[in-house]
């Protein structure tokens, strides 16, 4: 057990030297990075990431994958998006049970095709993620909701509050994420979703239920992306068929996979996480600031990507080899 | 008998009739992508042009704005024979070879709302909304107007390939270097949003700490001026950061309304749809010359004149928008 | 009844179950699927539209998607071997805009193809360094090599296109014997690794490395190895088709293929492969191909909303993944 918590201790710790080593670097050259401001900005660069990652990070964990997210996504910030517009008496709080409604709906369809019919979720969400992209538009009629239309009290939500005046969003995510982590540790359910990623041969010998775990993992993930969808609302005013959400997921499965969560299930912390999407968050805000032209941040993410995965590797190397020395 | 004769005069009658009969001039207009509503206001232009001259139309757009997701989209309409292409493109060359195909197959090609540039013998004309070459003039003296001609100012344009907005930003240029009336007014930077909110909001704040003494934002993109409003409104510095640009009246009517946007411009995407059905038709029945220098007419918007390189300009300014004017406009 | 079946029966555990018959073999099998849909794709194509049933029009579709079908065969290799790479289309973009650029400042064309070739073989390299030696998980790898691979080609060709000479243009409009280059190669390719895929020992350990890597490894098989070649393989394979993408356009971006990794996914995967790897022919993934040219030509020649059009390939992969799993389930001993 004390190996086993030094390995994720320093899995964390990688991350967050990574982020501290690249905020002294920009610092030194942009001294602007480093300021109250700039924080909110690198902050509001990553609400919505940071609740879907949540949701990918439990659906990793299970050792599936969900490549629809920005799909799901898309289509529940249009639906209410939609309801905003051709219904405006409607209370604009309702949105958000319309969202994570839908979003939820849309995730068990996911993990009905997953243990219904056992198949590969990466097959699975693939195609959903065609398929609900098909439906936004064929629901919208190809047109995107406009500003107008959009409540202004949800949009205020991503403007500021009454605390320092930070933004609720930003509240949003946080809380988000501390629900993940008491849901993950402090729950049944929650622990078993960790022993079905780690050892999917011997849950169902534990008693864990696998198919209704495997489903519930699939619903909030997709509930999740409808929250972030009505975030999305909240945070650029608009919700447009075609961009809403697209290449969302990709972002995602960055971050979480930055944030230490094992492809092959069974490991992921919520602090990872955030770390992960946090350091996302700031190469974001740091390259316009270093005057970085666009065409060559592609790469830049990439490079991180790959340099965190490296990181990654070394450091399950070294908790391994902690842990003989344990046993020795 | 009787039958017989009945039957054979109707015979007869159908078949003069059909002699006499045209098929409809078919049109097609290709958007740059669907969802995108400054191209549903084109597509209406389109629309109620050919509904009053009797064409059959459609508008067709794939579902992403990739350089060559149209291919697919031009091969399928030569295939089904219309007499008409009209397209806004998402690539200057990449359709080169399939417009040619076009071409040789009979097809007039236009390009609507933008140009090939560089590449402008690949298509037979191209309607564009505006004077391309007065944008930059008139977009400088719009924040000129707006900061009292002295102080910083700033870019945020779309992709740093876009043509249009390069076409622009040269104009502007050239503008601030050498007309003597914006002498104390200064560009800081050129940055480019890449037409993604997340992106050119990034930017926008880039530009602010960057340059604390910024006093102007010219962003001649629709998605770029909605961001750098949003940026200024949600951090209360309207005052101090005047932003402008190119932005749909939709997207910038909350701005202009609560004063974080004073005044921005842009043009009619729905007359340019209007004119083309109207310009494709004529040079199809031959009422029109598609020759540099000579003029035609079209309802509702007068005179229009063929300029070098087959180039169609809609309008002749840019129509500016503020608190006063902008509910006259629907889209 | 009579006592040999009672014995059967009695010795369950032990007897291996009766042979499939013959037709069943050949007919059960995932890429009847492919080819039953493929069928049923032309019939509704030429119901929805009078215009789509013209082989020359078909062929021309094709050939605006044969660069990645050629691309896909390699990549159900990969992913029959167990892994799988999601670089190819920004290999692509990036062996392309070498060449492009190293053409455009004045190296010969030969040299600039060689250019090409080798950086699509680099780049496979570096996929096979990260998952072969460093043993990381290769869709995470590919997820991130992608990403630079592609941003590197945009760091190289900026947001400009980078021309290429007049007579390298057009390869997509040669014929030969009537078709197509483009559809020559893949029809060429798809025959030669189906070869090699079904009927030599390579071929053979590749199944047996994607069933299970660390029994075939102790049968003596260099999973390794293999694993290596693949991933040269199809970078090398990638670097072409990027090239034939740049004749076909006659200029090049960094965009070049963008989306591309995922119509080479669903091009394997509507052919019966098995994203887990030992399952999946060359055969299926050509099938097909031609069934996602059909499908999706079929819809824009009619003028469908891309939103059907989407709406429609979410559920053809879904109802595909079903059938190929229902297949396999039943096959299996």
């Amino acid at each position: 057990m004390n190996g086993l918590r030094s390995i994720l201790l320093r899995r964390e710790t990688g991350i967050a030297v990574m982020i501290v080593l690249f905020t002294l670097a920009v610092t030194l050259y942009k001294p602007q990075f480093f300021t109250a401001n700039n924080l909110r900005v690198i902050l509001l660069l990553t609400p919505l990431v940071m609740i879907a990652a949540m949701g990918q990070m439990l659906v990793l964990v299970a050792r599936h994958v969900d490549l629809s997210m920005g799909s799901m996504l898309g289509l529940s910030a249009m639906i209410t998006g939609m309801m905003f517009r051709d219904m405006p008496e409607v209370p604009w709080g309702l949105g958000f049970v319309v969202a994570i409604g839908i979003g939820a709906f849309l995730g068990l369809i996911n993990g009905a095709l997953v243990t219904l019919f056992r198949l590969p979720a990466i097959i699975v969400t693939l195609g959903t993620l065609n398929l609900y992209r098909g439906l936004t538009f064929i629901v919208s009629n190809a047109r995107q909701v406009d500003r107008q239309f959009i409540p202004s009290d949800l949009k205020a939500m991503s403007q500021s509050s009454p605390i320092f005046g930070i933004p609720w969003i930003i509240f949003m995510a946080f809380a988000v994420a501390l629900l993940t982590y008491w849901f993950a540790t402090h729950t049944r359910v929650g622990r078993q979703i960790f022993a079905l990623g780690s050892n999917p041969v011997a849950a169902p010998l534990r008693g864990i239920k696998v198919t209704l775990v495997t489903l519930l993992v699939f619903t909030i993930a997709g509930a999740l992306s409808g929250l972030a969808g009505i975030m999305y609302a909240s945070r650029w005013g608009f919700v447009n068929p075609s961009n809403t959400g697209f290449g969302f997921e990709f972002q995602v499965i960055a971050a979480v996979v930055i944030g230490g969560v094992s492809i092959n299930g069974g490991v992921g912390s919520v602090l990872g996480v955030m770390l992960g999407v946090l350091l996302m968050g700031c190469v974001a805000a740091a390259l316009p600031l270093l005057g970085i032209p666009g065409t060559a941040q592609g790469a830049i993410y990439g490079a991180v990507i790959l340099i965190a995965l490296l990181i990654d590797r070394s450091v399950r190397q070294q908790g391994i080899a902690s842990l003989k020395r344990v046993r020795a | 008998m009787l039958k017989k004769t009945i039957a054979g005069i109707a015979l007869g009658l159908t078949m003069a009739t059909g002699a006499l009969a045209q098929d409809p001039l078919s049109m097609v207009y290709i958007g740059k992508n669907t969802g995108n509503p400054y191209f549903d206001s084109i597509n209406g232009g389109f629309v109620d042009a050919c509904k009053s001259l009797g064409c059959e139309y459609e508008f067709v757009a794939p579902a992403t704005a990739e350089a060559t997701s149209q291919i697919p989209f031009i091969e399928a309409q030569i295939q089904r024979g219309v007499d008409v292409i009209a397209i806004a493109p998402n690539s200057p060359d990449a359709l080169n070879q399939v417009l040619d195909s076009a071409r040789a197959a009979g097809i007039l090609v236009l390009t609507v709302n933008g140009d090939l540039t560089g590449n402008e013998s690949h298509r037979d004309a191209t309607i564009l909304p505006v004077n391309f070459d007065i944008v930059g003039r008139d977009q400088v003296e719009m924040v000129g107007s707006l900061i009292g001609y002295e102080g910083e100012i700033a870019i945020l344009s779309a992709t740093t390939e876009a043509p249009d907005q390069n076409k622009w930003i040269v104009g502007m240029n050239e503008t601030l270097k050498n007309d003597p009336k914006y002498a104390k007014m200064t560009l800081v930077a050129t940055v480019y949003g890449d037409d993604q909110p997340e992106k050119s909001t990034a930017e926008m704040e880039a530009l602010l700490a960057n340059f604390p003494n910024l006093k102007g934002v010219i962003a001649p993109t629709t998605v770029g001026i909605a961001a750098a409003a949003q940026v200024v409104q949600s951090r209360g510095i309207a005052d101090q950061v005047k932003v402008t640009g190119l932005g749909l009246p939709s997207e910038m009517r909350d701005f202009v309304k609560d004063g974080t946007v004073t005044a921005f411009q842009l043009w009619s995407p729905y007359n340019e749809g209007w004119l083309a059905a109207h310009f494709a038709k004529g040079v199809k029945e031959g009422t029109i010359k598609n020759e540099v220098g000579s003029t035609f007419e079209v309802p509702n918007l007068g005179t229009i004149t063929i300029n070098e390189n087959n180039s169609i300009n809609t309008q002749a300014e840019l129509t500016t928008f503020t608190a006063e004017n902008i509910d006259d406009f629907n889209f | 009844m009579s006592a040999t079946d009672t014995t059967t029966t009695a010795e369950v555990g032990r007897e291996a179950a009766p042979p499939r018959p013959l037709w069943h073999v050949i007919l059960v099998r995932p890429e009847t699927m492919t080819l039953v849909l493929l069928v049923l794709g032309v019939i509704v194509a030429s119901q929805l539209s009078p215009y789509f049933l013209d082989v020359s029009y078909i062929l021309r579709s094709f050939t605006l998607s044969a660069e990645f079908a050629i691309v896909a065969l390699v990549l159900t290799m990969v992913i029959i071997a167990g892994e799988i790479d999601l670089s190819p289309a920004a290999n692509m973009a990036l062996s392309a805009c070498l060449f492009a650029w190293a053409q455009a400042s004045g190296v010969p064309i030969p040299i600039a193809v060689a250019i090409g070739l080798g950086a699509g073989l680099l780049m496979g390299a570096l996929n096979a360094f990260m998952v072969i030696a460093l043993q990381l998980p290769s869709i995470i790898v590919t997820i991130g090599t992608l990403t630079l691979y592609r941003g590197l080609a945009q760091v190289i060709a900026g947001d400009k296109s980078i021309r290429v000479p007049e007579w390298f243009i057009g390869i997509d409009r040669v014929l030969v014997f009537g078709l197509p280059v483009p559809v020559v190669i893949f029809i060429v390719t798809a025959i030669v690794l189906g070869f090699v895929l079904a009927g030599t020992i390579f071929g053979r350990q590749i199944y047996q490395i994607g069933t299970n890597e660390i029994a075939a490894r102790h049968a003596g098989i260099r999973s390794r190895q293999i694993k290596l070649v693949l991933f040269l393989l199809i970078g090398a394979v990638a670097a072409t088709a990027g090239m034939m993408t740049a004749s076909r356009l006659g200029s090049v971006r960094y965009d070049l293929g963008l989306g591309g990794e995922l119509q080479m996914v669903l091009m394997a995967m509507l052919g019966g492969t098995y994203i887990f790897g030992g399952r999946g022919t060359i055969l299926g993934t050509f099938l097909a191909a031609w069934l996602l040219v059909v499908v999706s030509t079929g819809m824009t020649v009619a003028n469908l909303l891309p939103a059907i059009q989407l709406t429609v390939l979410g559920v053809l992969l879904i109802v595909a993944i079903i059938a190929t799993n229902f297949i396999y389930s039943r096959t299996q001993r």
